[in-house]
């Protein structure tokens, strides 16, 4: 049965251009079976009827699946380490009277925007990078033209879960965005359909992912840990032998 | 206005060839002298960007989202049609095109759902060739499973997470154009209007919601994909963010708007626990594939389930519609589960719940089976209501889903206002009034990927498009009244949040409009919706300025326009005096408690035509003439 909690909210905000700061907010008589955004709904409107601006956050399924939402919540990525987008962590997961530390995801690559967003635009630049197959409308074969083992869909379909939310990339101590350009190179190196371009996919990536300024991968494993959807680190050791393969070849 | 839905002549199924050959087109060398601005990114969006851009033309893509990836799309869980027939089951393009037009209750368009039905196969392969791990059997063939309202295993899918990877597929071809430069990406940026120069829609004016900045962009032609309007009832499956402005602003500029009621509720949602929800999530209809839904037989009976024996529950599906079971199609399974509710049998704490219960099928097949067909779906349950459903059956309720009514379109997509099209839900015209599973991810994708690049051609070909620059008078005119909007926004400081008004709204038409409607209460929502506008603009509470990074600006601005739209959905609803799909009107049922349509008298498409605010709307009836399909009392018995 649900039961009603209080909090104290220790929040990160700043405005563009700005430094940021801290601020104490309380949460009063929130149902324990609310998820966390609805409890930071819930202090919004306290603080907008008071006359202060509310929290900027970013989020919109609530279903944990669009990948907008993330925070640091006590200095954890998404506020467990349960496989849980912050969306889907619920208050019950919290004691009466805690005080809760809430800060944007913080790595070099992703700047503050607002409050508790970031801008994760470096994420899509590296997928822009060839994290697709170039097939053009129009010109597929029939559909089963191709079997693909099981196993092989299977294990390509366990990397292409990515929400691309940047948690791994907030959790490494090096800000490296490893774990997310290794399930896309993962998911078309496992399946056919990536392979012909597959060198020139791994090398751009990772070039594109060192420019932006994402860290190099130390075998921390933090983001693995983070991953709200589970992908594996082994993903990470299938992106090096693509890169290194694909520098083998002329 | 006078609306041509331009439905070629012919048989059938060779209409969409014979289209194809009509439309005129533009020579390669020209199509880069055109620009066309999307907006929108979901699947229809995503496609449509793409496939044009790879055609020639230059694309201007608008996204609210951080990235093009965001777009609800993405929570689309169970799968996508196709009529490959690999199960060798009788399936057929012929079958899917009358399961979707009997699924709509008779009230789409023959030839707008031939064409969907046709082109699913092309999806399906587009799709496996962009490397979309579609779920697989054992000898490396693709894997289908079946749906509520067919008979036939159609459906592909990847895990529960169909529309994410389809969607990712679509913005990675998406990210191949930005990256080849002939789609410049608009992130964080939303329209605020669309701009209308000699008749025809020539662009946008768009948000930049980082800076607050207005900017003007112009087009030859402009597309929305821009979504439906569940989020009008506040609670909806829909993401957050959703909204109808993009809808309503051509609305008001001239385009129609078609079968408002036509919401579709869907059956398996998780209920509605506490006033600060502030949404509501769906688990998959594939579900029900493996799950019996029941109540108790004894009214008030507050056993826990396990407690209540076989003989004393209620499987009211499998009683009522014996050849469909637990697979009716969507209305039917959330109307009864209302109509159990209502006689006091509901379950859980607030009597408003059905149970839906794995037991014999875990028992049949084993837990790890179970596991591995609805694993997430099953922990994603756990996770919002702290529940197992592997022991204890899940609760589930409707909830507002998906809306099948959207802009008018015609046969080409295009809106009754000239330049400007409209894709994927935003449009009303593949669902008639009740959308099956597993459709909505193959209209999207019908739309965006092969419709659309295939019919703008003919509109850019032959229009007289003389040149505009944002200099235009209306574009800055345009521009002004955004911004008077804005600042008359955030001037009224009264004492009510934004989402105080939207949950007034939203609870409004649910009580009034929801599943089930009649005369009485429709006409009392359309005397206080206007109340609770004229409240909103007196005494909402817009917080921050309008020149900087504000979600509470953004949502005022949507909620306005839902305040507006609400009416209009009213008002179809009252005029649509027969039961269909989705739409129930109490006054219009079988002795049976079926909805019972008014073929004489609604045979058509309800196009409502904006006059001002305080005007009634003109209807337009566009007939719908069946040539190849007998319209029947639809029975899933």
């Amino acid at each position: 049965m649900s039961e009603k909690i209080n909090i104290t909210l220790k929040v990160w905000r700043q405005n563009r251009g700005e430094e940021g700061r801290f601020e104490v907010y309380q949460a009063q008589d929130i149902d324990t079976d609310a998820s966390f955004l609805e409890m930071m709904d819930i202090v919004n409107e306290g603080l907008t009827l008071a006359g202060k601006e509310p929290i900027a956050f970013e989020h919109d399924c609530r279903e944990g699946i669009c990948g907008c939402c993330g925070a640091l919540v006590n200095g954890k990525t998404h506020g467990s380490h349960e496989q849980t987008t912050l969306c889907q962590l619920h208050m019950r997961k919290f004691k009466n009277n805690e005080q809760i530390v809430v800060e944007p995801f913080r790595a070099h690559a992703f700047t503050v925007i607002k409050d508790l967003i970031v801008d994760r635009s470096g994420l899509d630049a590296i997928i822009r990078e060839g994290g697709y197959v170039s097939v053009k409308t129009g010109s597929a074969p029939e559909a089963s033209t191709t079997p693909i083992k099981k196993e092989l869909a299977e294990a390509a379909m366990d990397a292409a879960e990515c929400i691309g939310c940047g948690a791994c990339v907030a959790a490494c101590p090096n800000g490296a965005a490893m774990l997310f350009t290794a399930a896309k190179v993962s998911q078309y190196a496992l399946l056919p359909q990536g392979h012909p371009e597959r060198t020139q996919r791994v090398k751009n990536m990772v070039a594109k992912m060192d420019e932006l300024g994402f860290g190099n991968c130390s075998n921390e494993y933090e983001c693995a840990v983070a991953c709200p959807k589970g992908i594996d680190v082994k993903n990470i050791a299938r992106l090096n032998r693509e890169f290194i393969k694909a520098s083998l070849v002329k | 206005m006078k609306l041509d839905s331009k439905i070629p002549a012919g048989p059938l199924a060779e209409k969409w060839t014979k289209h194809k050959f009509n439309v005129k087109l533009v020579n390669p060398s020209n199509k880069r002298k055109h620009t066309v601005i999307v907006v929108g990114t979901g699947l229809a969006g995503a496609s449509a960007a793409a496939t044009m851009s790879e055609l020639g033309y230059m694309v201007d893509a608008f996204t609210y989202s951080d990235s093009p990836r965001r777009a609800h799309s993405i929570a689309a869980q169970g799968g996508i049609n196709a009529a490959k027939n690999y199960p060798n089951d009788g399936d057929s393009i012929y079958r899917l095109f009358y399961d979707t037009i009997k699924g709509g209750d008779f009230r789409s368009r023959e030839a707008n759902v031939y064409r969907l039905a046709e082109i699913s196969n092309q999806i399906i392969d587009h799709c496996v060739a962009q490397g979309i791990p579609f779920a697989r059997e054992y000898g490396g063939y693709l894997a289908n499973r079946s749906f509520g309202g067919a008979q036939v295993s159609r459906t592909f899918y990847a895990r529960g997470q169909t529309g994410q990877q389809l969607l990712i597929g679509a913005y990675g071809a998406l990210s191949k154009e930005i990256k080849a430069g002939g789609v410049k990406m608009h992130t964080r940026t939303e329209v605020v209007d669309i701009v209308v120069i000699g008749g025809q829609a020539r662009g946008i004016i768009a948000r930049n919601l980082v800076t607050g900045e207005l900017t003007r962009h112009v087009a030859d032609a402009v597309v929305l994909a821009t979504g439906g309007y569940s989020n009008v009832f506040f609670l909806s499956t829909n993401a957050m963010n959703c909204n109808a402005s993009a809808a309503w602003r051509a609305y008001k500029k001239g385009a129609a708007f078609a079968n408002p009621c036509y919401t579709q509720i869907h059956p398996t949602c998780i209920p509605v626990h506490g006033d600060y929800q502030s949404k509501l999530t769906l688990m998959s209809e594939s579900l029900r594939n493996d799950g019996r839904i029941w109540v108790p037989k004894a009214k008030g009976d507050k056993r826990p389930a396990n407690l209540i024996p076989e003989d004393e529950r209620d499987y009211y599906l499998e009683r009522k519609y014996p050849s469909f079971g637990n697979l009716v199609p969507r209305d039917l399974a959330s109307r009864n589960a209302k109509m159990v509710c209502d006689e006091g049998r509901g379950v859980g704490p607030t009597g408003n719940a059905v149970y839906l219960d794995f037991a014999d099928a875990i028992k049949r097949l084993g837990r790890d089976n179970i596991a591995a067909k609805y694993g997430n779906l099953f922990e994603m349950y756990n996770r919002i209501t702290d529940e197992d459903p592997y022991t204890t059956p899940m609760m589930i309720f409707p909830a507002v889903h998906y809306t099948m009514g959207g802009l008018w379109v015609d046969y080409n997509l295009m809106t009754s206002l000239p330049g400007l099209y409209a894709i994927g839900e935003v449009n009303f015209s593949d669902h008639g009034a009740n959308r099956l599973g597993a459709s909505a991810l193959m209209q999207g994708l019908a739309d965006g990927y092969f419709v659309l690049p295939n019919t703008i051609n003919d509109y850019l070909a032959t229009a007289k498009l003389p040149k505009v620059g944002t200099d235009h008078p209306a574009m800055a005119e345009a521009e002004t009244a955004a911004k008077e909007k804005i600042d008359k926004l955030l001037s009224i400081k009264g004492h009510r949040t934004v989402d105080d008004f939207h949950k007034e709204l939203g609870h409004l038409l649910w009580e009034k409009c929801g599943m089930g409607r009649n005369a009485k209460g429709l006409k009392e929502a359309l005397e206080k919706i206007p109340q609770i506008r004229a409240e909103f603009w007196k005494n909402v509470n817009v917080p921050g300025s309008a020149d900087d990074l504000n979600q509470a600006l953004e949502k005022a601005n949507r909620v306005a326009d839902f305040m507006e739209f609400a009416e209009l959905l009213v008002r179809d609803a009252l005029n649509r005096a027969e039961s269909c799909g989705g739409h129930f009107r109490e006054e219009s049922q079988t002795e049976e408690g079926e909805a019972l349509r008014d073929d004489e008298n609604f045979t058509y498409v309800a196009a409502w035509e904006f006059q001002g605010l305080d005007k009634e709307p003109i209807l337009h009836k566009d007939e719908l003439v069946f040539e190849e399909v007998h319209l029947t009392q639809r029975s899933y018995k």
